[in-house]
């Protein structure tokens, strides 16, 4: 016990000390996390947009595919990114396997259903109200994609929440296509395993008490926010 | 019936149209010709077809047999460009009262400066000054609509279809929008509205067409079909007696 409240103690001191190791791993995992989230809401949104008022054969199937894909295992995505980027892998010459970059890979592999499929979920309610309205004055399915997305701004921006709360939590994935090197590519989850097994709690507990900050922080936005879109008419709940 | 023949200018024309719904019709209008120069209402019961029609006359809804034509040609994007709706219950875009005017106004090509202009000259018409920055969403229901209204006029229309606009509202937000029809209706926007209500078809109609169950049982001069209706249907109706 007495062990545990040593430990506590120096996590604290390295928090509030300004330990600058710790921070630098925080300012990673935040970079690589937010970039990431980025990225994904880039391909996400408008994805999840066409989903939602375009009609095609195969678009059920492909909502279904993009639903599923919101539980994929995150060791396996990783597994996969590793295979794509490794030496021998279809994109082994660009020399990203354990570089921040791949860790975004990785992130973005793991974020991108989630953004569409919550996109597609916000913008296809959307798109029922709007429809004979846009119709109405002209705009077609393909125009309506921008209005619904600004629209949609405000659940959307939950969507984003979500998939960064999924991305700065995550650990599977970044360990296998970062390698945890120190300095280079070494986030707070995989610093968190690490120290632990070493038996450096306070690293760890320290890393752990702002993750979950982080992720109290994450909540509280995705809850304002939610709460400011039921104001608007417009949640995915 | 009446029995006018379209001269093709500023002409509506409903031909044979049809619209069915699993082998059921819902619409069956096998003529209709919009000419007049004042408002037309559409009278009737509820699912007589009034929505059906004016939706089928915007080309939201393509009929299943026959064509609806706008001066002489086939209704298409030409044509419907020309036209705008408003609906019973407004869809105002998640911004603010400015922007939902200026979103169909941006579309239409206007600079800045010019859109600013027309927003306040607008929102003056619909007595909204003084509420442009406000969210649209957090209008009242006679606002709201009055905005729909100035948004539609906004694409400056040579038709405007209104679909009940006033069918949630109170005696003074009704009367509001009813002036704002006439205005629409005195500056040569040919009116098509959707009513229940007898005495609101007595104040704004120049012609009324009376339907029931799918079909267009009498249409005529609005003094002619409200005050002496040829149809029973119509009759009943007017009667306030259940028509089914």
């Amino acid at each position: 016990m007495q062990e545990f409240s040593s430990e506590f103690s120096a996590a604290i001191a390295l928090i509030l000390g300004g330990d600058s190791e710790l921070w630098a791993i925080v300012l990673l995992s935040l970079k690589v996390s937010v970039f990431a989230v980025l990225v994904s809401a880039l391909i996400g949104m408008p994805v999840g947009a066409a989903l939602a008022v375009a009609r095609f054969p195969g678009r059920r199937m492909l909502i279904v595919l993009m639903n599923a894909l919101m539980g994929f295992p995150p060791v396996v995505v990783g597994l996969l990114v590793y295979l794509m980027l490794s030496r021998s892998g279809p994109l082994g010459v660009l020399e990203l396997l354990y570089t921040p970059t791949a860790m975004i890979i990785a992130q973005v592999v793991l974020v991108t259903p989630i953004v569409t499929a919550l996109t597609r979920q916000v913008v296809e309610m959307l798109a029922e109200e709007y429809s004979e309205q846009l119709r109405s004055l002209g705009v077609s399915r393909l125009a309506s994609v921008p209005v619904l997305l600004w629209d949609a701004r405000l659940a959307l921006v939950t969507a984003l929440l979500a998939g960064f709360g999924r991305a700065i939590a995550e650990v599977g994935a970044v360990i296998i296509v970062g390698g945890n090197i120190n300095h280079v590519t070494r986030v707070m989850t995989t610093t968190i395993a690490l120290e632990t097994s070493k038996g450096n709690l306070s690293l760890a507990l320290a890393l752990g008490a702002i993750l979950i900050g982080i992720a109290v922080a994450v909540n509280a936005m995705v809850s304002a926010v939610s709460l400011r879109a039921e104001q608007e008419g417009l949640s995915h709940a | 019936m009446r029995d006018v023949i379209c001269d093709m200018s500023n002409c509506l024309t409903v031909e044979n149209v049809q619209i069915l719904s699993n082998g059921k019709v819902l619409l069956d209008v096998p003529s209709l010709i919009l000419d007049g120069p004042g408002p037309t209402l559409l009278l009737g019961p509820n699912g007589a077809g009034k929505s059906l029609l004016l939706r089928c006359l915007h080309g939201l809804i393509s009929p299943d047999r026959g064509r609806v034509v706008q001066d002489g040609n086939h209704l298409g994007a030409a044509q419907k460009a020309r036209q705008a709706m408003v609906f019973q219950r407004p869809v105002l875009l998640r911004r603010s009262v400015a922007a939902n005017l200026g979103f169909v106004l941006k579309r239409q090509g206007m600079g800045r400066r010019a859109r600013k202009a027309r927003i306040a000259e607008l929102l003056a018409e619909g007595g909204l000054d003084g509420k442009a920055r406000q969210s649209a969403r957090s209008l009242s229901g006679g606002e709201a609509q009055r905005l729909a209204i100035l948004r539609a006029l906004a694409l400056e229309p040579e038709t405007l279809f209104l679909d009940e606009p006033t069918s949630a509202l109170d005696p003074g937000a009704t009367q509001m929008i009813e002036r704002m029809v006439l205005r629409a209706s005195a500056r040569g926007v040919r009116i098509v509205m959707v009513t229940h209500d007898i005495g609101q078809a007595r104040r704004l109609a120049s012609d009324v067409v009376m339907m029931q169950g799918g079909h267009v049982v009498e249409h005529g001069p609005a003094k002619q079909v409200l005050d002496t209706p040829e149809s029973e249907a119509s009759r009943r109706y007017l009667a306030g007696g259940l028509v089914t």
